[in-house]
């Protein structure tokens, strides 16, 4: 089995809405989500997954130097950043992309799969 | 010596798909599978001038490379074990039946186009992999740099290896589309070589010749699958003219080849294969393009074309992919029957004009109409637009002979 990160990529600008632009939709995301995430969990493939706050609410430090330097808001200025994610654990590539594209339709985003290189 | 070495490059050639892909399933990896094949070659080209070409090359080759492949991994464990284990996906499980069909080829070319490789690289690697091409080689055939094709190739090496595209034959469900890939990957192969792009050498049979062993083989090994029997013929029915297509540099048109120069034996398999699609009743876009071919293959001249079931056929293959290039195809075959302004009527109306083909065709139809001024500048057009030296040839021509 190998380790796979499913990122879900999103306009910057969010609303109340989120990047859902009304509340049904938004609530329709959400308990679909919620049903792929019980999924994935009773189909054993599930590790880890979270949604992320805006990317406004992101600081950049750079901890190389002597003291910390601290920047406020996300290290690359972008109109699409990560929402969230999943890491998943699957046999193979094709069985990461079935997955990627039913948690793609449950939470209307486009997402990106990426193997992991190894885990700590 | 110089035949010997040629002789021993033919087999490893004719051999490489197959031992590739029984090296990929036993260690895992394509790295490890093209560096024993490699070394397989130096000793088969060091021995069999002396002792002959022994009688099954095939397996002395496997055999051969295994024993390099299993003495590499053992130096390299003792150097770097920890390395190693993570590397290694030994497959040593005995060979398990997957599918309805089982050989290590069709693994590895439904590896080579996976859908998740960028189109280019899926065609790079089936014709280094499974054609045993050199880079170099692939790399002139694609007017690309070597040294871009190297990373290309490099980098959908890697992406197999860390992402673990899968080495096996897709299941039933999955088939029907994952096979629509691995055909479009041998019909752009095919095309390349049969109207070559750029200044070099207007058809590149090492090309054709390739896709169409390729799918030869594909078509052995599943032989239930119309489609597949149906790309084939198209592929030896359009093969078998190419000693006629082109002439001095010029391309010769369908109708002015000198029919007597057809490679009868190429006809003769693709009509039975034209006949093995009709008895299975599943058509398909590369069988209706394929009988199209073998309506054409049956006419003893040009004139004697049964241009109304060409039509028909173009008429079928318009319901399954109602795409623009179809409907221009259908145009040619609808002049031949109708008329040329009835043809132009429909050309016109296709949004095609960044097409060579499109303003071509244009300019044979304004010309049969006589109206030489359009028809100028159609051909200039088609000229500027085509990427074919034998064509850019025929089309100056066509254009000089107006008045």
């Amino acid at each position: 089995m190998s380790h796979y990160l499913l990122s879900v990529h999103g306009s910057v600008e969010r609303d109340e809405f989120g990047n859902y632009g009304s509340k049904e939709e938004m609530d329709e995301a959400f308990a679909a989500t919620g049903a792929f995430n019980d999924k994935l969990r009773a189909d054993g493939y599930w590790v880890f997954a979270g949604g992320l706050s805006a990317a406004s609410t992101a600081t950049v430090v750079d901890g190389r130097g002597e003291a910390p330097v601290l920047t406020d808001g996300p290290y690359l200025e972008t109109k699409e950043v990560i929402g969230g994610f999943w890491v998943i654990d699957a046999p193979d590539l094709d069985v990461a992309l079935r997955l990627a594209a039913e948690g793609s339709k449950a939470c209307r985003g486009k997402v990106e799969v990426r193997p992991f290189d190894g885990l700590a | 010596m110089q035949s010997e070495t040629g002789a021993v490059e033919r087999v490893f050639r004719e051999e490489h798909g197959r031992l590739i892909a029984s090296l990929v399933r036993r260690f895992g990896d394509i790295d490890i599978a093209e560096e024993a094949a490699g070394e397989a070659l130096l000793a088969a080209l060091e021995k069999w001038p002396e002792s002959g070409v022994p009688p099954n090359p095939g397996g002395w080759l496997t055999t051969t490379a295994s024993n390099r492949a299993i003495d590499r991994i053992r130096r390299e464990k003792q150097r770097d074990a920890k390395h190693q284990a993570a590397q290694m996906v030994h497959d040593d499980t005995p060979h398990e039946l997957t599918g309805p069909v089982e050989d290590d080829r069709l693994r590895l070319l439904f590896t080579c186009c996976h859908p998740a490789l960028a189109p280019e690289a899926r065609i790079a690697l089936t014709l280094r992999l499974l054609g045993g091409l050199t880079v170099a080689e692939i790399a002139q055939a694609f007017l690309v740099p070597e040294t871009a094709m190297a990373q290309r190739i490099t980098r959908a090496k890697k992406k197999i290896a860390a992402a673990k595209v899968p080495y096996r034959v897709p299941e039933a469900a999955d088939l029907p589309e994952r096979l629509g890939g691995v055909m479009a990957v041998l019909f752009l192969v095919f095309n390349e070589g049969y109207l070559a792009t750029g200044d070099g050498d207007p058809v590149r049979t090492e090309l054709t010749g390739e896709a169409i062993r390729l799918t030869r083989n594909l078509h052995q090994l599943l032989p239930e699958e119309p489609e597949v029997a149906g790309l084939l013929g198209l592929m030896v029915l359009v093969e078998a003219r190419s000693q006629t297509r082109v002439r001095n540099g010029h391309l010769v048109p369908l109708g002015e080849q000198d029919r007597t120069g057809w490679d009868r034996a190429l006809i003769a398999e693709g009509h039975d294969l034209v006949r093995e699609c009709l008895a299975i009743n599943r058509p398909g876009r590369y069988q209706l393009l394929a009988a199209i071919n073998a309506v054409h293959t049956d006419a003893p001249t040009a004139s004697d074309t049964d241009w109304s079931q060409v039509v028909a056929l173009y008429d079928q293959l318009t319901r399954l992919d109602p795409s623009p290039i179809v409907a221009l195809n259908r145009a040619v075959a609808v002049a031949e029957l109708d008329g040329p302004k009835v043809a132009l009527t429909l050309v016109d109306r296709l949004p095609l004009t960044g097409y060579h083909a499109w303003h071509a065709t244009r300019a044979d139809l304004l010309r049969r109409l006589g109206q030489s001024t359009e028809a100028k500048h159609a051909y200039d057009a088609a000229i500027t637009t085509t990427q074919n030296s034998a064509e850019r040839a025929y089309l100056s021509r066509k254009r000089g002979e107006l008045v």
